[in-house]
């Protein structure tokens, strides 16, 4: 804790508040049982202000927070600058992003108007990230109390487990709504406008709203950000009828548990449903197009993952295929897969399941938007953007005013990334340049264990090594031993570190284990923060935890540099 | 604070927090140069520490193809899991540390042939090397000689040993293979071109070198599913246990058969038959079975034996005979519960009758034991139990029963319990008929011969009254016989 806190205050953050400096330390005051060994109080509220306001503004996923509540007391959403417009910044697309975007701007004083034609939230919180965490915390549970090995293990006992389908579909249900009215409330509160229906961009800082037609209004705002997310990615011969041929949007609601499921790709999407899936008692077949399951990961992490969450449980795959035809289920036949040789397209054989579940990616959900009356002309559907989420019109120059943020872009599909890109534009309309460092957003696969990851895979490390001319090292860790991980039986894991030895820069972490979700984000930060392994490295770890893992895995690192950080004040104890 | 943290703590964190990690950034695998055609893999040195690893698992199996990078086998060292690539091209000859067992660093894990004609002068090379410990120079058949039958001459005992497990392994995979001909086309395959077998099934059939030509599925659109598969190793193995007794009965008899000694105070692992066998029996504890008994007296069943037996006809056709009678007028013990929801009624009575052979046991079934006399049932056992013993038995053949029958009889055993074979609905377990002092319902004392059966059954579908009024049934017809020659 300590250590954070110092660290924290010799960096100094990017982003400065002071308007919220009394809630916070109003919060911090409240008496709370946790006793920090040997810590002044003073020191703690004198110097933990700068780091609260960090952690406040960085959180980006969908939260309900006592303080923005609070701080909405304190301010409101402004009137427009001048210039004439109706608004600041009107967001189009009240997902993760937009909502990310829309409380930062309320918090830099701009009149914002939050457009959205569907429900708040967006794809992560109904039909995304959100749901399917409640499917994977029962479907683990389940996975864990059949595994009587595991269970006997710690001497317990457990007789017959078993599920109630339409429970477990209810808990993911309720979860998402109570996000989603969370997520309103906390947007009315700080007084966000809240406009309904599809937005089509008219022209230069000029929008128009509603369900289509002549009862449009148009309003007009000083800046626009484009968040309008993504829809699930329906390659061509598939035919979804939203029953045995089903996307993820389907496969959320749990509306039957097939005994036999293919899921074409094996991405975070295809991955996480078959965890949920196999724990419930499915067999899978994944279609994987290219010849590798687990594309896009660290190729020792896909291996050791593969090795813990496919080869053990009922799932065969086939790889370098594609999915050219799915046919859904009708008159008493299976859904009938044709597969093609990705490379060859030569017919590879047909595949008879119960159901099919395409995770083959996500496409951009940007029709309609009006972009052709800024004669901007999108890529694959996504709009194209520069490194300041600025969108380029067809002649490659700027559009001014005009931004776009999340799956919309391309830039990173992951809910907190687009969150992250909103708030990076708000920080540019309100006056101060802002660029995202993309290489530190963590990413996260929510199976059992988690998969998490941060910066460059290794062949992107080696890549980039030979390109510039620099050396780069690995250094890995295992959860075997971890005396936490050792405690709850999960031995199973590893953690691997990509450095430069001659800096001490962190290139990538890759985090397979137990709550690898929960643990990358020591890493991210550092990466963020432009913390190096020689001065991460003398954090202090709260023993017996699993971020010892992450303490091992940088004191393993071999670095030719000495520790950069100037001496603290020493502090009596 | 973190500056006095550091100085004060760590150095007191016990060394077994502050493991040295593994360092290594590729995975040394060496694989030695023995002689030109046939390399062994040692066990790697996955971090300066080790001293020996566990092998968690081989990805490739024996006779596998092997191509240079590819990942082989999967040691566990004192740190991590690590994968062990090959550095060479070539075939996995023979694995020679099984899953689960560890090997000092430096000790040979496995051979590598470069061709598959090398497969078995590899597999030679073990035999020799372990039969014959301090010879210096292991060189099996000249190298530039692959000829297996050569190599094969050299190594003596335990190759033939080795040899003739795989001719085994051989011979129960075409016998599956020819069941396939035999058996109906199943309508999930487009005519018995190709198979469906859910994943599940799969990697069982791939566990125990099952052929899933040879099923016949009983999933969804004829689908080969999991318990199909184990119903089938369960039968290809012989191993449908059906009663804990008769397994203790191939222990008996396999000394006095003169066959290899046991090493005690040593640990051997399961073969893939065992497996199945202890793979059948812990599943049979997700059946809830319960038991009755029936004392029946069998002087008449006795008196006829000696009649007829000059016939040539058995007591083991007699038995299954009077049950198959038996069963037609209760054909719901004749019936199972294969998914836990439903009844399955079997149209035909087929009694599998557990016999011990050396080194296993097997299950022949008599069909349609109801339908044919006692002669022909006679005969049918008699070609069974020769071809059990001859191991040519077809799927068909051992695997279609419906009803159990297991004698321990011979044996002197007055009474045991038997465990269900999965898949179907009951078992009896028949003891010895012996000469006991009763009491007549007259208020006389007797002597009369009696034989305890008792039948284990599962009570998803068959209920006490059933299994009951069935032993009232077959305990009428043992003792009034005449039926059974008809």
């Amino acid at each position: 804790m300590q250590a954070s806190i110092s660290l924290s205050l010799s960096s100094s953050s990017p982003i400065t508040r002071s308007d919220c400096t009394a809630v916070a330390n109003a919060y911090l005051c409240t008496p709370r049982s946790l006793r920090f060994c040997g810590l002044r109080r003073e020191v703690f509220e004198s110097k933990s202000l700068n780091s609260f306001s960090v952690s406040t503004r960085l959180v980006s996923c969908p939260r309900d927070s006592s303080f923005k509540k609070v701080c909405a007391a304190l301010q409101s959403n402004g009137t427009p600058s001048k210039g004439g417009f109706d608004y600041d910044l009107v967001i189009i697309g009240a997902g993760v992003g937009g909502h990310g975007a829309a409380l930062h701007a309320v918090e830099k004083g701009l009149k914002t108007a939050i457009l959205e034609g569907d429900v708040v939230g967006g794809t992560c919180v109904n039909r995304g990230c959100v749901p399917s965490k409640a499917l994977l915390a029962a479907s683990g549970r389940m996975r864990e109390l059949q595994n009587e090995h595991h269970m006997k293990s710690f001497g317990l006992q457990v007789a017959a487990a078993g599920y109630d389908r339409q429970g477990v579909a209810d808990h993911a249900n309720n979860l998402a709504s109570k996000i989603r009215s969370n997520l309103t409330s906390s947007m009315k509160a700080l007084g966000v406008d809240i406009l309904t229906g599809t937005g089509t961009i008219l022209g230069p800082q000029k929008l128009k709203y509603g369900k289509g037609g002549s009862g449009d209004t148009v309003i007009t705002a000083k800046d626009i950000i484009i968040a309008t997310g993504s829809v699930p990615l329906v390659p061509k011969g598939i035919e979804v009828d939203g029953k045995s041929v089903i996307t993820s949007d389907h496969a959320l609601k749990l509306e039957f548990v097939p005994e036999w499921i293919a899921i074409v790709g094996s991405g975070y999407i295809g991955l996480e449903f078959s965890d949920v899936y196999t724990a419930l008692g499915s067999e899978v077949t994944f279609i994987e197009a290219l010849d590798q399951l687990m594309p896009g990961f660290d190729p020792e992490i896909g291996k050791l993952a593969q090795r813990v969450l496919i080869n053990p449980r009922k799932i065969d795959y086939h790889t370098g295929v594609f999915a050219s035809k799915i046919t859904p289920a009708k008159d008493g036949k299976p859904v009938i897969i044709e597969l093609i040789d990705a490379k060859t397209k030569e017919p590879k054989g047909t595949v008879e399941v119960d159901a099919a579940l395409i995770a083959t990616g996500r496409a951009p959900f940007t029709q309609g938007l009006g972009l052709e009356n800024i004669n901007v002309q999108t890529q694959r559907g996504f709009v194209p953007v520069d490194e300041r989420m600025r969108v380029i019109d067809a002649n490659g120059k700027l559009v001014p005013h005009l931004f776009c943020i999340g799956d919309a872009n391309g830039k990173m599909m992951l809910a907190h990334a687009a969150s992250a890109q909103g708030i990076s534009v708000v920080e540019q309309v309100s006056g101060k340049d802002h660029v995202l460092n993309h290489l530190s957003i963590p990413a996260a696969c929510f199976t059992h264990p988690e998969i998490s990851m941060v910066g460059l895979t290794e062949p992107q490390a080696r890549e980039k090594a030979e390109k510039e001319g620099f050396e780069v090292s690995i250094t890995k860790t295992s959860f075997k031993a971890n005396t936490k991980a050792l405690a709850e039986n999960e031995g199973e894991g590893l953690a691997k570190l990509i450095y430069r030895p001659d800096t001490g820069e962190i290139l990538g972490v890759h985090i397979f284990g137990l709550h690898a979700a929960d643990l990358i984000h020591e890493a991210s930060n550092a990466i963020a923060m432009g913390t190096h392994i020689q001065d991460i490295k003398y954090a202090v770890h709260a023993h017996p935890t699993l971020s010892e893992v992450l303490d091992e895995l940088f004191k393993s690192a071999k670095v030719k540099v000495n520790s950069s950080s100037p001496v603290v004040q020493p502090v009596a104890v | 604070m973190s500056h006095l943290l550091q100085t004060t703590f760590v150095p007191a964190t016990s060394p077994s927090l502050r493991r040295p990690l593994t360092r290594t950034t590729h995975y040394p695998t060496r694989a030695l140069h023995i002689q030109s055609k046939i390399r062994e893999i040692f066990m790697p040195a996955l971090s300066s520490t080790m001293t020996e690893g566990k092998i968690v698992s081989w990805i490739k199996s024996e006779g596998e193809k092997l191509s240079k990078g590819d990942s082989v086998v999967v040691v566990e060292s004192d740190k991590a899991d690590m994968d062990v690539e090959s550095f060479y091209d070539g075939y996995l000859a023979a694995i020679m540390v099984d899953e689960g067992l560890s090997a000092p660093v430096g000790a040979p894990i496995a051979l590598l042939a470069e061709s598959e004609e090398e497969i078995a002068a590899a597999l030679a090379q073990i035999s020799s090397s372990s039969s014959a410990a301090p010879a210096p120079d292991p060189a099996p058949a000249p190298a530039t000689a692959p000829d297996s039958s050569t190599s094969n001459d050299g190594p003596g005992a335990i190759t033939g040993v080795s040899s003739a497990s795989v001719s085994e392994n051989f011979s129960s995979r075409s016998s599956v293979a020819n069941g396939a001909m035999g058996s109906s086309v199943h309508p999930a395959s487009e005519g018995g071109k190709r198979v469906v077998a859910s994943p599940y099934a799969k990697k069982l059939a791939k566990e125990f070198g099952l052929d899933l030509r040879g099923l016949v599925g009983s999933g969804p659109n004829g689908r080969v599913v999991a318990k199909d598969v184990e119903a089938a190793v369960a039968a290809a193995a012989a191993a449908k246990v059906s009663a804990s007794g008769a397994a203790l009965a191939s222990e008996i008899t396999k000394p006095s058969g003169g066959g290899t000694a046991v090493d005690l105070g040593s640990v051997v692992p399961f073969t893939t038959m065992q497996n199945a066998v202890s793979r059948n029996m812990v599943e049979s504890l997700s059946v809830p079975t319960f038991r009755v008994g029936y004392t029946i007296t069998t002087d008449a069943l006795d008196a006829l034996y000696k009649k007829i037996k000059s016939k040539g006809v058995t007591m083991t056709a007699m038995l299954a005979k009077a049950t198959a009678l038996a069963l037609v007028k209760h054909p719901i013990v004749n019936s199972s519960c294969r998914d836990g929801k439903s009844f399955t009624h079997n149209s035909n009575i087929n009694i599998a009758v557990a016999v011990a052979i050396d080194g296993g046991l097997i299950t022949p079934v008599l069909q349609d034991a109801d339908k044919i006399d006692i002669y022909s049932l006679s005969r049918k056992w008699k070609e069974l139990v020769d071809k059990a013993r001859a191991k040519q038995l077809q799927p068909h053949e051992y695997n279609t029963g419906t009803f159990t029958l297991s004698n321990l009889g011979m044996f002197g055993v007055d009474r045991f319990d038997a465990i269900l074979p999965p898949g179907t609905g009951a078992i009896m377990a028949v003891g010895a008929s012996q000469p006991t002092l009763v009491g007549t319902k007259d208020g006389r004392i007797g002597l009369k011969n009696q034989m305890q059966v008792n039948v284990t059954a599962d009570h998803r579908v068959i209920y006490g009254a059933d299994l009951a009024a069935f032993l009232q049934t077959l305990a009428k017809i043992i003792e009034d016989p005449k039926d059974l020659t008809l």
